[in-house]
């Protein structure tokens, strides 16, 4: 029994079956929206945990003057200076760092040049990935294998020494906001272009090998239109769930620089990895203040765009993925049909002509060429 | 006589993304003790399923009431698979009930030797030696004709040919003597030739080792062959049950009557004369003396070998010819260069030498740019509907897609007239053209592909095995619709199939290939009716007909064949 035959039983009550996929509305057929609705249980618990956490993290980027109480690189409020290392008061909620600057307002202006980060690192490398992974599975040959060579040889390379020599090359080191985030962005880029390079690639080369590449090339269509319009969109369905995870990498990365002293100057924006560097010391004489709030974001930011990764992964391979169980008590009058379409069943069948479409006429106006 | 299987009101229901889906619906079946009984239905008609609650082998999201009682062959136990679960299942298997698989080239393992795998089994449900197991497994090795089994119990799969596989499986399924084996669809992926040795084997089985057999199959000549009672599933129900002649001769019910009906036989009434007959049109004479539209003489397609493998001759020195709105049928078995042949002609694989002419164009170190104008009148249906459709665009954008690409259109909606003519031609829906590829059966999407290859209106039509992926009933009306349209439109047509049955039904003239070899050719009658060639022979006896009393005396003739040769 296999999934490619489907029983002819559907077409004459098609009509009644539950609609399916493409019959939903748009809205509903959007990935994440789609896997939201799909997932039960434990699964669903953690995509909406990560989506949560992944919003919560845009809107603070994208509303930080709204949201932070002073600007990032504000030492006092009116003629008031906060003072160094204050614990957390009504004027500063989350205390103050070392150089004297408001821990909470730092930590949410923080969120703005990790997510330049991610965009820029993703825009930078999505593309070249993309187009090289196409060209190098559809054509093969030694560009594809020198290609392949290259990718893996860049994929042992550590992306954090990268961008320390990347930081160190633009801007001697110490950096302004878009120095310390260029340096994190092109050294991710070099390390995740191979990554969609070698996913866009397998799935190339699996898709070349399908039948309906084949009809497109019996028909005589270029390799041009084949691999825009046969190929290329069909590769690109574990795309959200690498982006997601690079997200997630990119954070780290530009954390690791301003906690190793590459990162972004305080008075340029503000740096989660910059901050924890500088409250190393204060651990140890008990000032908690300063480390946990960009700590806390680091982890949660992270974590938030893991899960998503993570679930989408598990909800894509329909064997990983858990579905509601049957109840007996819910079953719905609809009979097993491999491959996605379910219909409702037949009673009384007279005969298999009746079932399979119109009846046994040949149209007199049939193509004439 | 005892039951080993006794199934009682069995429902089982699936948990999948579009809800709760019931695969079966109150089957009560019983199997007696070696007896052999055929479960036979289209695909989706929960025939699989049943068999494999025998075993308890169903995935976590299946829900299953109802009572499925095994008993051991020699009567000792009997349990409820159903309420069964962990080590309790674990006994059951294997020692009251088997299973050999449709594909055996997947269901061993490459990395083990097979005389272990077999082992494996015994070791599982006893406490034996290795050297005890070693030599079970030699015995039972030779109980299913693998020659020198002392020798060849070491050797791994890949070492096999495709049909000593599944005797391999046949032996795994014997070796704790069950008292009955689930054989689900055990020839589908076997060559006629092979399934012919295969079906012997089976039939072996309840006289030598006293088990039972529940033969799944949708192919109704091994029914014939093997049954001795069918029941016969559809839409999750057994709508009848009865003895293997009462049923082939008196089809009670109508479901039945049609599926026996839509089988393809050799000899049986030509399509292409039904045509004729219902539209009254003119019985089209090949003209002899045209210029043909393939000619191929001295053919020769070879795969070079890679990491110092030697080539591969895929086709060796074939000549043939089509002509002008003749239907020339390409029949071979797995690996004899059909296909190959198939693709030559439209482009996809290179010549590697003698002559090959497609539309007057010489395909042998030919240049796309040379070929490009000829592919417009060339149509292509491939073998799978399922993979042929890209799965993102419609139906009428893949319809439509030959037209755009030859400039006859500037985008897929311009076409849409064109497309809708064609997919009534075909007998589908003009709505069918917004749905997506998988929103359609594989006898409609098949019929998409005829649309898609017929839109430019070619004089030659490649056709790959069309119905091969498609249900009896469904490959009926494809067939139909496919004579009905090159009765009409007159085209040539190149028809491959591992079908003897099918391309009888349509073609013409028939080649028969071997190895790459062309064996044989001439008009159907010729071929099937009087075959010279020794392969063709072989070929002929080895294809069972749905018809059990004809199969008993065909198995003799297939028997002294096999003798001689």
């Amino acid at each position: 029994m296999t999934d490619t035959s489907l029983p002819e039983v559907g077409l004459a009550v098609a009509h009644a079956a539950p609609p399916t996929p493409e019959h939903t509305s748009l809205w509903k057929r959007l990935p994440v929206v789609r896997h939201v609705r799909t997932s039960v249980g434990l699964q669903r618990t953690m995509l909406v945990t990560g989506l949560v956490l992944v919003l919560v993290f845009v809107v603070t980027a994208v509303f930080a003057p709204l949201l932070a109480p002073y600007g990032y690189a504000q030492l006092s409020s009116g003629d008031v200076n906060f003072g160094s290392q204050q614990p957390p008061s009504a004027e500063n909620l989350l205390g103050t760092t070392v150089g004297g600057y408001d821990v909470l307002s730092r930590t949410i202006w923080g969120a703005r040049p990790a997510i330049l980060v991610i965009i820029v690192a993703v825009t930078l490398s999505i593309f070249a990935g993309v187009a090289l992974g196409l060209v190098s599975g559809y054509f093969g040959g030694w560009v594809d294998r020198v290609l392949v060579v290259i990718a893996d040889a860049l994929f042992a390379f550590p992306s954090l020494l990268l961008a320390i020599v990347v930081a160190i090359v633009i801007s001697g080191g110490q950096s302004s906001m878009w120095g310390g985030v260029m340096a994190a962005a092109i050294s991710l880029s070099v390390v995740m272009i191979p990554q969609y390079f070698r996913v866009v690639r397998a799935e190339v080369v699996r898709v070349k090998a399908e039948a309906f590449v084949e009809s497109a090339r019996v028909i005589g269509a270029g390799h041009l239109r084949i691999m825009g319009r046969h190929v290329l969109r069909n590769s690109t369905r574990t795309l959200p769930l690498i982006l997601t995870l690079n997200c997630s990498e990119a954070v780290l990365t530009l954390a690791g620089l301003g906690f190793l002293g590459f990162g972004i100057e305080p008075t340029a924006a503000a740096d989660w990895g910059y901050d924890l560097s500088k409250s190393l010391s204060d651990v140890t004489s008990g000032i908690w203040w300063t480390a946990v709030p960009p700590g806390v974001a680091i982890v949660l930011t992270v974590l938030g765009a893991t899960l998503v990764g993570e679930s989408l992964n598990d909800l894509a391979d329909p064997r990983l993925r858990t579905r509601r169980a049957a109840k007996a008590a819910a079953l719905s009058p609809v009979t097993a049909v491999p491959g996605g379409v379910a219909t409702d069943r037949v009673p009384g069948v007279e005969s298999i002509d009746e079932l399979e479409g119109p009846s046994d006429l040949f149209d007199e106006n049939g193509p004439r060429s | 006589m005892t039951n080993v299987v006794d199934i009682t009101d069995l429902r089982v229901s699936f948990a999948t993304d579009s809800g709760t889906v019931r695969a079966v619906e109150g089957v009560t079946l019983q199997v007696a003790a070696g007896e052999v009984l055929a479960i036979v239905g289209e695909s989706g008609s929960g025939k699989t399923v049943t068999a494999r609650t025998i075993l308890g082998l169903l995935p976590e999201t299946a829900l299953t009431s109802g009572a499925v009682l095994l008993t051991r062959k020699d009567g000792s136990a009997t349990h409820d698979i159903v309420t069964l679960r962990g080590n309790d299942l674990r006994d059951v298997r294997g020692r009251d009930a088997a299973m050999v698989f449709q594909e055996p080239s997947t269901a061993l393992n490459p990395v083990f030797p097979v005389g272990w795998q077999i082992a494996e089994g015994l070791k599982a449900h006893s406490r034996i030696s290795d050297k005890d197991a070693r030599a079970r497994a030699i015995e039972i090795l030779r109980l299913v004709g693998i020659p020198d089994p002392e020798h060849r119990v070491d050797h791994y799969p890949h070492q096999f040919s495709g049909g000593q596989k599944q005797r391999i499986v046949i032996a795994q399924a014997l070796v704790l003597d069950p008292g009955l084996i689930i054989a689900d669809e055990p020839t589908t992926a076997l060559d006629v030739t092979v399934q012919a040795e295969i079906l012997d084997l089976l039939r072996s089985l309840p006289r030598d080792f006293g088990s039972a057999i529940v033969l799944i199959t949708h192919n109704m000549g091994v029914v014939a062959d093997l049954a001795d009672r069918v029941a016969v599933m559809f839409n999750g129900e057994i709508v009848e049950q009865a003895e293997v002649r009462t049923l082939f001769s008196s089809p009670q019910h109508p479901y039945t009557q049609r599926l026996l009906d839509a089988v393809p036989r050799v000899g049986g009434r030509r399509l292409r004369d039904r045509v004729r007959v219902a539209d009254e049109l003119e019985p089209m004479a090949v003209d002899e003396s045209a210029t043909p539209v393939v000619e191929a003489s001295d053919l020769r397609i070879v795969y070079p070998g890679r990491l110092r493998q030697p080539a591969f001759t895929a086709v060796d020195g074939v000549n043939l010819a089509i002509r002008p709105g003749e239907v020339l049928g390409l029949v071979g078995e797995s690996g004899s260069g059909k296909t190959t042949i198939g693709r030559a002609i439209a482009g996809l694989t290179p010549v590697s030498g003698g002559s090959l002419k497609v539309h007057g164009v010489e395909m042998l170190d030919v240049k796309e740019k040379v070929f490009r104008p000829v592919r417009k009148r060339i149509g292509f249906v491939f073998q799978d509907p399922a993979t042929s459709f890209n799965p993102l665009l419609t139906i009428a954008q893949c319809v439509a897609e030959p037209m755009v690409v030859h400039g006859l259109a500037p985008n897929p909606d311009e076409a849409r007239p064109r497309v809708d003519e064609l997919m009534e031609a075909v007998q589908l829906p003009k709505a069918f053209g917004d749905r997506f590829p998988h929103e359609l059966s594989g006898g409609q999407r098949q019929r998409a592909s005829l649309a898609r290859a017929l839109i430019l209106g070619p004089e030659l039509l490649i056709a790959d095995e069309p119905t091969s992926a498609l249900d009896v009933s469904v490959q009926a009306r494809v067939l139909d619709l496919f004579a009905r349209l090159q009765a009409e439109l007159g085209f040539a047509c190149l028809f491959i199939s591992h079908d003897l049955a099918v391309v009888d039904l349509l073609a013409h003239r028939i080649a028969v290939l071997h190895r790459g070899v062309l064996v044989e050719e001439g008009t159907g009658d010729e071929v099937l009716g009087a075959p010279k060639h020794p392969y063709t022979q072989r070929l002929l006896a080895s294809l069972p007909v749905p018809d059990p009393v004809e199969q008993a005396a065909r198995r003799e003739t297939w028997r002294n064949l096999r003798a001689h040769g």
